[in-house]
């Protein structure tokens, strides 16, 4: 398919959206645009969307399984790559026809204006997204050229941080205290409560906490406490794991906001499309596409359908609320427009869930839950009358941070033997054993020392170690 | 208010210079390798590698460069949208992997697990390095020497080009041209007389059935015991060596399998890696079937033979006598014939051994000899090639 648009269609298209994107009252980043071909789209998802990046052979891995499943046609390129930076930097590929074009400038200006308002961004600084990508990025490429240190010895530390990014402080919005708090706090704690009769009660004898244990309270962010405590570790080693912190601190927000955020974009690009009266044949065009992109997944979650779903119903329930809604809730507080902005600014994909997904709109999207026996998946559960609650719990427990198991460090000097103890925090899910005993490997790799792991495996308590001599199992 | 939208031009030279992930793209193909390479005795002992054409496509699982970090395990149950007729207990098809989004997270373990495809070259490059294959040998065993095939028998009218033969081609135009002279004489007036396309005569090659470049490989193998995973690869790489060994002296080498426990049956190269049999175990019922195939479909007369027998070293006592007799035997119509015990260090302890009884053999072009290990199968196999010894009759490259 030839190209049928220059810059300045794209210029005057942009103009249009963006005189709609101001009256729909969305307030976004200065906004910038890169035409590129599908390799370098590739590249692009390969690296996370970022224009510099360090290297990493598990980008290269990402890129190769991108390419065959691209070239195999399993799956098509996205529209839009758009990440949260300030100016927002977006790509735009070359092969789109003009209608596609459109259709994804609309939808990263819905992106755009996610990433300004939402609250989970507001610790992102996404001024810098991009220049402190390119300087991590120097400093690796420093790191495996120095000669006292090499490829080998990078990708060692690297691919034991990619193993442990995930296990870090899944709130971001809660501040963390300092050792100093921490101290203060464990001492207040073990003041004996105020008791107004304490003249007739024997008085609780005042019990010193331990302060000296490391860590005060357990500790969720895994790769930045062994930064800290393992004194072992050259600075280097310790500015990678700061780095693969930093990164994943980075793509949290959008880990945690997924349906939200698509549904967002869907959102706004199919009303910016609607408003600006397209000639008939890219009419039609926009509106296969956008069929094509909100489509339910059979046997998936589409986050771009099921965001759109929820918005939509937001909309249709504080605008033109049913009979049985007004009886239930009573005439909505605000506006429909007025509860969307606020919605995006307040919610993330948990609350946006469980707030918004309603009965009704399970059952018009069929949703159901689905285990595994033997080698199938079987319907577990309908959203049903009795049933809806569950599977609206078990897509919970699926999505963002709650899909990564909660590990915690409890004590970095276990059996006063510098043994790092850890503690899964068991929701009914087990791990996944192979991975778990890799990834123990990883860890004692970075701690240098023995390091065990409490979890539950079928109902019952137990711990893992890796050490020295390989990986245990001990009762 | 916003400022202004930046739009960057495509630039198709930028594009073509940036190929920023080909250093991590290589770094990945490498650790891919070592992957195979660490996997090397999983993948031949399950693979059919004997007499199969270089270019064959080879799947191979990747397990090696999984990404590992804490996950649920799989029995954990997941949500999605259905159709409207979903029954509860209904089987809903695997989805396939789904969008991967950076950073997404939701990675079940089955999605990181993915096959890459190598060609048999390669992987048979890998095993040599991981039996340590003198690079001198490998490339020896790499080179199969086509021998011309052809030989000149006639001529004809049709052919390629590069077939003509000039000079009967011109005697031919001279011939035509003395036939066609009339007494007319129109033709000299020109004073030209072109070459027709009747003049244009070819040599004409038929395929040259040479007999003393037929061989045929005759693997013998005891499948009484269970064959795990190091004594396929053993066994198998054994066997790979002397085709191609076998290969790189005749240019038409066919290869049959014998398998045998207490009876024998010819099978082909997936059975004969597969099928463990249990039951008793007779050698000389195996070497009967050989000298059956032998004498049925290759006459040691048209055919150099070289047999080899792998066994973990079981017999029945009673049937040691024929076993030596019949291996007396196929020493007779063979060019060589081997046996060989593969005993993996760790399995030593099990069973008896026929090395004794088989060193009562004294033929130059019999041996026998035990692998212990892999490091043992290119050593072995010198000492094995090393008793070969022209049958009289025909004559070896």
């Amino acid at each position: 398919m030839g190209q049928q648009w220059d810059i300045r269609d794209l210029k005057e298209w942009d103009a249009r959206i963006r005189d709609k994107v101001e009256e729909f009252g969305l307030s976004c980043f200065p906004q910038e645009f890169e035409i590129c071909n599908h390799d370098q789209m590739l590249s692009y998802m390969a690296y996370h969307g970022m224009p510099a990046h360090y290297p990493h052979w598990s980008f290269g891995k990402s890129y190769e399984k991108l390419k065959t499943l691209y070239n195999y046609g399993v799956s098509g390129l996205p529209y839009e790559m758009v990440i949260n930076a300030n100016p927002a930097l977006a790509y735009l590929m070359h092969d789109n026809s003009l209608c596609l074009q459109i259709l994804t400038i609309a939808h990263v200006y819905g992106h755009n204006d996610f990433f300004k308002n939402n609250f989970m961004f507001r610790d992102t600084r996404p001024e810098q997204t991009i220049s402190h990508a390119r300087l991590r990025a120097e400093r690796v490429r420093a790191y495996v050229e120095d000669p006292s240190i090499g490829l080998q010895a990078v990708e060692r530390i690297l691919d034991a941080a990619h193993a442990l990014a995930l296990q870090t402080q899944r709130h971001t919005a809660i501040r963390k205290l300092a050792a100093e708090e921490q101290k203060q706090r464990a001492l207040d704690a073990a003041q004996p409560p105020a008791d107004p009769y304490h003249s007739i009660h024997t008085p609780v004898a005042y019990k010193a906490p331990d302060l000296e244990r490391v860590p005060l309270e357990p500790e969720e962010d895994i790769l930045l406490f062994i930064a800290e405590h393992n004194p072992y570790l050259a600075e280097w080693q310790k500015d990678l794991l700061h780095m693969v912190h930093d990164e994943t601190r980075y793509f949290l927000p959008q880990m945690e906001t997924r349906i939200m955020n698509e549904g967002w974009a869907s959102y706004w690009h199919h009303a910016i499309l609607n408003s600006l009266e397209l000639p008939t044949d890219l009419h039609l065009e926009f509106l296969v596409h956008h069929n094509q992109v909100i489509r339910p997944h059979r046997g998936d979650i589409n986050p771009y359908h099921l965001g759109f779903m929820i918005w939509h119903d937001i909309r249709r329930r504080y605008d033109e609320p049913t009979e049985a809604e007004l009886r239930e809730f009573g005439t909505p507080e605000k506006g429909a427009r007025d509860k969307l902005f606020e919605v995006r600014e307040t919610d993330r994909d948990s609350s946006f869930l469980r707030r918004f997904l309603t009965r009704e709109l399970m059952q018009e999207m069929h949703m159901f839950e689905h285990v595994r026996e033997g080698d199938k998946r079987v319907v577990s559960k309908l959203a049903d009358d009795e049933n809806w609650i569950d599977v609206r719990n078990t897509l919970l427990r699926n999505t963002g941070t709650a899909a990564i198991p909660v590990i915690r460090i409890m004590d970095a000097d276990y059996h006063r033997s510098r043994t790092l103890y850890l503690e899964h925090e068991h929701d009914g899910r087990d791990l996944e054993q192979e991975y778990m005993q890799r990834t123990l490997e990883y860890l004692y790799r970075l701690w240098g020392r023995k390091v065990m792991l409490e979890t539950t495996v079928r109902g019952k308590t137990a711990r893992f170690s890796f050490g020295s001599e390989g990986f245990e199992e001990l009762n | 208010m916003m400022s202004d939208t930046v739009f960057r031009p495509y630039s198709a030279s930028d594009a073509l210079r940036s190929d920023r992930s080909a250093g991590d793209r290589l770094r990945h193909r490498q650790k891919v390798r070592q992957a195979i390479r660490d996997n090397i005795t999983d993948i031949v002992a399950e693979e059919s590698i004997i007499g199969q054409s270089r270019d064959k496509i080879i799947k191979i699982p990747i397990r090696g460069i999984r990404e590992y970090r804490f996950i649920f395990g799989p029995d954990n149950p997941g949500v999605a949208t259905g159709d409207e007729d979903l029954q509860a207990g209904q089987v809903v098809q695997d989805a396939g992997p789904g969008e991967q989004q950076p950073g997404s997270g939701s990675d079940q373990p089955g999605v990181d697990y993915y096959e890459t495809e190598i060609t048999l070259e390669d992987l048979i490059d890998i095993m040599f390095e991981d039996l340590a294959l003198p690079d001198m040998e490998r490339k020896k065993l790499r080179e199969v020497h086509v021998e011309t095939m052809r030989k000149r028998k006639g001529f004809r009218k049709v052919g390629v080009r590069v077939h003509l033969d000039k000079r009967r081609t011109a005697v031919s135009r001279i011939k035509r041209k003395l036939a066609t002279r009339g007494p007319a004489g129109a033709e000299t007036a020109t004073g030209r007389f072109p070459f027709h396309q009747d003049d244009l005569t070819y040599r004409r090659l038929v395929r040259d059935v040479r007999l003393q470049s037929n061989a045929v490989v005759v693997c013998i193998m005891d499948t009484s015991g269970s064959m795990d995973t190091m004594k396929k690869y053993l066994a198998r790489s054994f066997f790979f060596l002397l085709y191609q060994f076998v290969r790189t002296r005749y240019s038409n080498v066919d290869v049959v399998f014998i398998a045998h426990h207490a009876r024998a049956r010819e099978v082909n190269e997936e059975e004969f890696f597969t099928k463990g049999e249990s039951g008793g175990t007779l050698i000389s019922s195996g070497y009967t079937k050989a000298l059956q195939v032998i004498n049925e479909r290759y006459h040691p007369t048209l055919w150099n033979i070289y047999a080899f027998h792998c066994s973990d070293g079981d017999n029945w006592p009673p049937d040691t006598e024929a076993a030596l007799k019949a291996a007396e035997e196929l020493c007779d119509v063979c060019n060589l014939f081997g046996y060989g015990e593969i005993k993996p260090v760790n399995s030593r302890d099990y069973g008896d051994s026929m090395l004794d009884a088989f060193g009562r053999i004294e033929r130059p072009n019999f041996h026998a000899l035990l692998i212990e290990s892999k490091e043992d199968v290119w050593s072995s196999f010198k000492a094995f090639l090393s008793r070969e010894t022209p049958r009289t009759g025909t004559e070896s490259a």
